[in-house]
């Protein structure tokens, strides 16, 4: 299923001295699974706890104890294996990781080897720069985290944080199918998105509760496939473009300067954009992978995996699609608008029963800029979906013009409440009383008689009036009003 | 009071039961039976202060009407159980002054049932053994003399030794690939391993994971049963544990075996068994005859491939179990020029070279290039061993066979020669690798005075025909010689 085949678009091709390259990407996604337990043990798995005090017995390896599989963890690992449309493998099994690290107090990490829970899947990325591209999903397979090494807290000696020794850990593994930083970044950001709207995986990549290893080589365009090296644990979007980058031209030089590429795993340092051995080949670790004797193999029934479909949210790319036929939107803003799971339900809840553009509009212009303005995340936004839905129900009711919305939406913003609770308290009804407005156009048209000459031959000149009823109204004036008997006097 | 020793753990239970006597006073008469037999070396650890108020808070129990399934009996620990606030060794040094803040299932399981623990007994390292020379705390003597001193056998040769000499009710121990049967067999005591799974590993310092089954090692085939009921249940904490009740077993243990099929395995007569083991063997075949069963010859073919695949399979897991003790969070460390070197220091430094030796050998067999070769092999043999007894058992319902190749050896004779020692395993492997519950009964003396025992092994979770099994050949083969007391 790896598209070798797919070479990239001329413009992802980077220059070299002796001509183009093209780089084959793959990723490996560590997402830590949403659970308050650990895979195999009772613990908490809260963040920013104190050290070391999120740790079962059986979390710091104490002799004689034995893990336990957390079942809700299973479930995750299915419902995000569903998510990808992957094969969900109902037999897999534990297998154990043997090495020594500090961190590591079974001397061994738990993880699924020769058969994980998830095999084959796909997903469509929508990279900012091209056309949509399908990434193949090799394998999914839940393992236990590491504890922590805190080096910095001394000179001569390391700490140790287990709170995340034994949290449990989906590793995603996609097919070498992207072909360009933008792709690869993409795809990291599509899977966030699905595993947020699944509830499996928060995503936050500043915990580092989602977090790549990136496999890059180099190749003539559709040539030979060059010799690959991983740079571990990069923690963000843009890092793994730079890194990308960065890994690529390092690559690209060592080959046209007649060397080659020895298999390795690197560290990217993002101070210093650049990236840095931590291994090579010969130096990598035997793991001597067995199975886990301590735990049985995982044996799920069709049915509990149904069970798990039955129930599955709908996903970024359905919602989507759903977006621009419901609401009538353009396919971009329904992209935006479905990015993750928070900001869908609100566009959603916003926009059920009324225009979907002005929703959109409405959501994506105010909205997004009052926020990004005030640095608050929309999960906590002033402003509800609801309240902002009864914002627009004012508008479409002629109950307040656009321009006093944004009033009444900075109000919101300030001090929440409904959008009748603030029209009402402001005084900032629209005037439909056609009498009183009458009685405006008339003051209007009395004080500019020159105006209302010019007018009557040119009717684009209503607008002076119409400004001037509005601007005595204080912006109340019910601008259709004004306009209609602005005619009916002037005979247009 | 020194004949309160002499009881089986079942008539010490009666005794206390009709108020013949206390828990108090027969716990008291143990300790000082532990403490006469110092020289034989069966504990590592003595919990005699403990052992008395455990002891005096059973009595006022058993006032208010609460008696367990144990209630006041003075037993032992292997060292290999983790107990609360007590030093637990694994006979390593590995372990330090390591004192557990929790208590193995099993052994919660027994203090819930009113025992006393008078102490932990010795063992192997790690229970990496056939002898009890292995352990850092010194060799355990046997009980059982011939001119020279011999070894109690192992893994659990403290638990044996400590029941021969009457120093403990009864004691707990575990199995790995023979560490209950083989010392019971060299101690004229009874072992039993039961199915793997009745018994939860949580709480005892791991050796092979898919092997490792605790059981106890007592005066009697009774006294076995009654000990098994209360170490045995399910444990939610075990993923290995199977969730089924207790049989019968105490009640099992007089029951007839008439009509019963008893298989002979052909291929459990090897080169080289000393004339004495078949003569034995023979001698059990009819007595299982007078007692009503019926005799079926059987072939378990693999049974040759038993004990290397079990000399693969278990040091595999051992070094990857064994690789939590790098002096970091608990017991002993050597500090180094850096990490690595503090590891290479610490584990040189508390590890045996038995448990080094399988450390090494465990991680030979699991390397990349070897794993195929070695450990998937040694696991397909398993699962030919498995189909072996699936296969008999079309015929059978239980097999007899000798539970050892000889009799007790004397101590230094094999401990520099592994494949000698890891031949003590040959007929007591294949239950472990298959996961069969297997029971070693005291059958007779060698012509040098020294036990020799015959094992049942019976299907799996069919304990109560193993129990049987066992009770008519004990009641045939009428056991009831003694070690002198020469130690006192």
């Amino acid at each position: 299923m790896f598209t070798a085949e797919r070479v990239a678009d001329e413009k992802d091709w980077m220059k070299g001295e002796t001509g183009d390259w093209e780089l084959i990407i793959g990723l490996e996604v560590h997402a830590q699974v949403s659970s308050n337990a650990k895979l195999f043990s009772g613990a908490a798995t809260e963040y920013g706890a104190e050290p070391n005090t999120q740790v079962s017995l059986v979390d710091a390896g104490m002799p004689g104890m034995l893990p336990v599989i957390n079942e809700f963890c299973v479930e995750q690992a299915v419902r995000t294996g569903l998510g990808l449309n992957a094969q969900i493998n109902l037999f897999s099994r534990f297998d154990r990781k043997n090495y020594f690290y500090v961190d590591l107090p079974q001397g061994y990490q738990i993880s699924q080897f020769e058969h994980p829970i998830v095999g084959e899947g796909e997903i469509e990325i929508h990279p900012e720069d091209g056309d949509a591209v399908k990434v193949g999903i090799e394998r999914l397979h839940l393992e236990q985290d590491a504890g922590k090494s805190v080096h910095d807290l001394s000179d001569d000696e390391t700490y140790v944080d287990l709170n995340r020794s034994g949290v449990a850990l989906m590793e995603i593994v996609s097919k070498p199918d992207m072909r360009s930083p933008e792709e690869a970044s993409a795809y990291v950001d599509k899977l966030r998105g699905i595993v947020r709207a699944l509830g499996t995986c928060d995503g936050d990549m500043e915990k580092g509760n989602l977090r790549a290893d990136v496999n890059v080589s180099v190749r003539r365009p559709g040539g030979e496939l060059g010799t690959r090296c991983e740079i571990k644990n990069v923690n963000s979007l843009r890092f793994i473009r730079q890194a990308i980058n960065h890994e690529a031209r390092r690559q690209i030089e060592i080959i046209e300067a007649g060397g080659t590429i020895d298999q390795e795993t690197r560290l990217y340092d993002s101070v210093k954009n650049e990236t840095r051995s931590m291994r090579s080949k010969e130096d990598a670790h035997d793991y001597r992978y067995f199975p886990d004797p301590d735990l049985l193999p995982l044996q799920l029934e069709q049915s509990f995996v149904d069970n798990i479909k039955a129930t599955l949210p709908e996903l970024p790319d359905a919602r989507k699609a759903r977006f621009v036929e419901e609401f009538g939107i353009p396919a971009y803003d329904a992209g935006v608008l479905t990015a993750d799971k928070v900001t869908g339900d609100y566009y959603e809840t916003t926009a059920k029963g009324r225009d979907g553009k002005i929703a959109a509009n409405w959501v994506m212009g105010e909205l997004f800029g009052a926020l990004n303005k005030a640095g608050i995340d929309l999960a906590d936004s002033p402003v509800s979906a609801e309240n902002l839905g009864g914002l627009l129900d004012r508008i479409a009711d002629n109950t307040i013009s656009g321009k006093i919305a944004k009033t009444v939406f900075e109000k919101m913003f300030e001090g929440g409440g409904s959008a009748d609770e603030i029209i009402e308290r402001e005084g900032l009804k629209q005037v439909t009383d056609t009498g009183a407005i009458e009685a405006m156009v008339q003051e209007a048209l009395d004080a500019n008689p020159a105006q209302v000459e010019k007018a009557k031959q040119n009717p684009k000149l209503l607008g002076f009036f119409v400004g001037q009823v509005m601007k005595a109204s204080g912006g109340k004036a019910n601008p259709q009003a004004v306009n209609q008997i602005l005619r009916a006097k002037l005979g247009l | 009071m020194s004949d309160l020793t002499n009881l089986t753990l079942e008539s010490a239970l009666t005794g206390m039961a009709s108020g013949d006597f206390s828990s108090e006073e027969i716990t008291r008469a143990h300790i000082d039976a532990c403490m006469e037999a110092a020289d034989l070396n069966a504990f590592i650890t003595t919990t005699f202060e403990q052992a008395m108020d455990m002891a005096k808070a059973s009595d006022a129990r058993r006032a208010k009407g609460e008696v367990g399934k144990l209630e006041g009996a003075p037993l032992g620990v292997k060292d290999l159980f983790c107990t609360e606030g007590v030093k637990t060794t694994a006979a390593s040094q590995i372990l330090g002054d390591f004192k557990p803040p929790y208590e193995s299932t099993v052994s919660a399981n027994m203090k819930a049932d009113g025992m006393v623990m008078l102490g932990k007994l010795n063992l192997d390292e790690f229970a990496m053994g056939s002898s009890n020379e292995t352990s850092s705390y010194g060799n355990v003597v046997n009980p059982w003399k011939n001119g020279e001193e011999l070894v109690p056998g192992g893994s659990s040769g403290g638990s044996a030794a400590a029941v021969a000499a009457d120093i403990c009710l009864g004691a707990t121990a575990t199995d790995t690939g023979g560490s209950i049967r083989q010392p019971a067999s060299f101690t004229g005591t009874v072992g039993i391993k039961p199915t793997y799974g009745r018994c939860s590993r949580w709480g005892i310092v791991a050796f092979a994971s898919s092997l490792d089954q605790a059981g106890p090692i007592a005066k009697t085939v009774k006294d076995s049963a009654i000990l098994l009921d209360s170490m045995a249940g399910y444990d939610p904490k075990d993923s290995t544990s199977l969730n089924v009740d207790n049989g019968d077993w105490v009640n099992s243990c007089g029951k007839s075996i008439k009509g019963l099929r008893i298989g002979i395995p052909k291929e459990y007569t090897v080169d080289g068994m000393p004339t004495e083991i078949q003569s034995l063997w023979d001698q059990g075949i009819e007595w299982m005859k007078d007692a009503g069963a019926e005799i079926v010859p059987v072939s378990l073919p693999h049974t040759k491939y038993a004990l290397p695949a079990y000399y693969i399979v278990a040091p595999a897991e051992a070094s990857s179990n064994l690789a939590r003790y790098d002096g970091m969070r608990y017991g002993a460390r050597v500090d180094g020029e850096n990490l690595n070197d503090t590891y290479e220091r610490t584990r040189a430094a508390g590890f045996g070279p038995e448990v080094q030796r399988r450390i090494m050998i465990g991680t030979y067999v699991l390397s990349a290039g070897y794993y195929d070769a070695y450990y998937l092999r040694a696991q397909k043999v398993r699962t030919r061993i498995s189909e072996d007894f699936k296969n008999a058992w079309e015929n059978c319902d239980a097999l007899l066979t000798p539970t050892c190749p000889s009799a007790p050896f004397a101590i230094g004779r094999k401990l520099n020669d592994p494949i000698t020692m890891y031949l003590n395993d040959i007929f007591t492997v294949t239950a472990n690798l298959a996961g069969l519950p297997g029971i070693s009964v005291p059958a007779a003396l060698d012509q040098d005075g020294l036990p020799l025992g015959l094992q049942i092994i019976g299907k799996a979770l069919d304990e109560d025909t193993v129990f049987a099994a066992a009770g008519a050949l004990e009641k045939a083969a009428n056991f009831t010689a003694k070690p002198k007391k020469w130690w006192v």
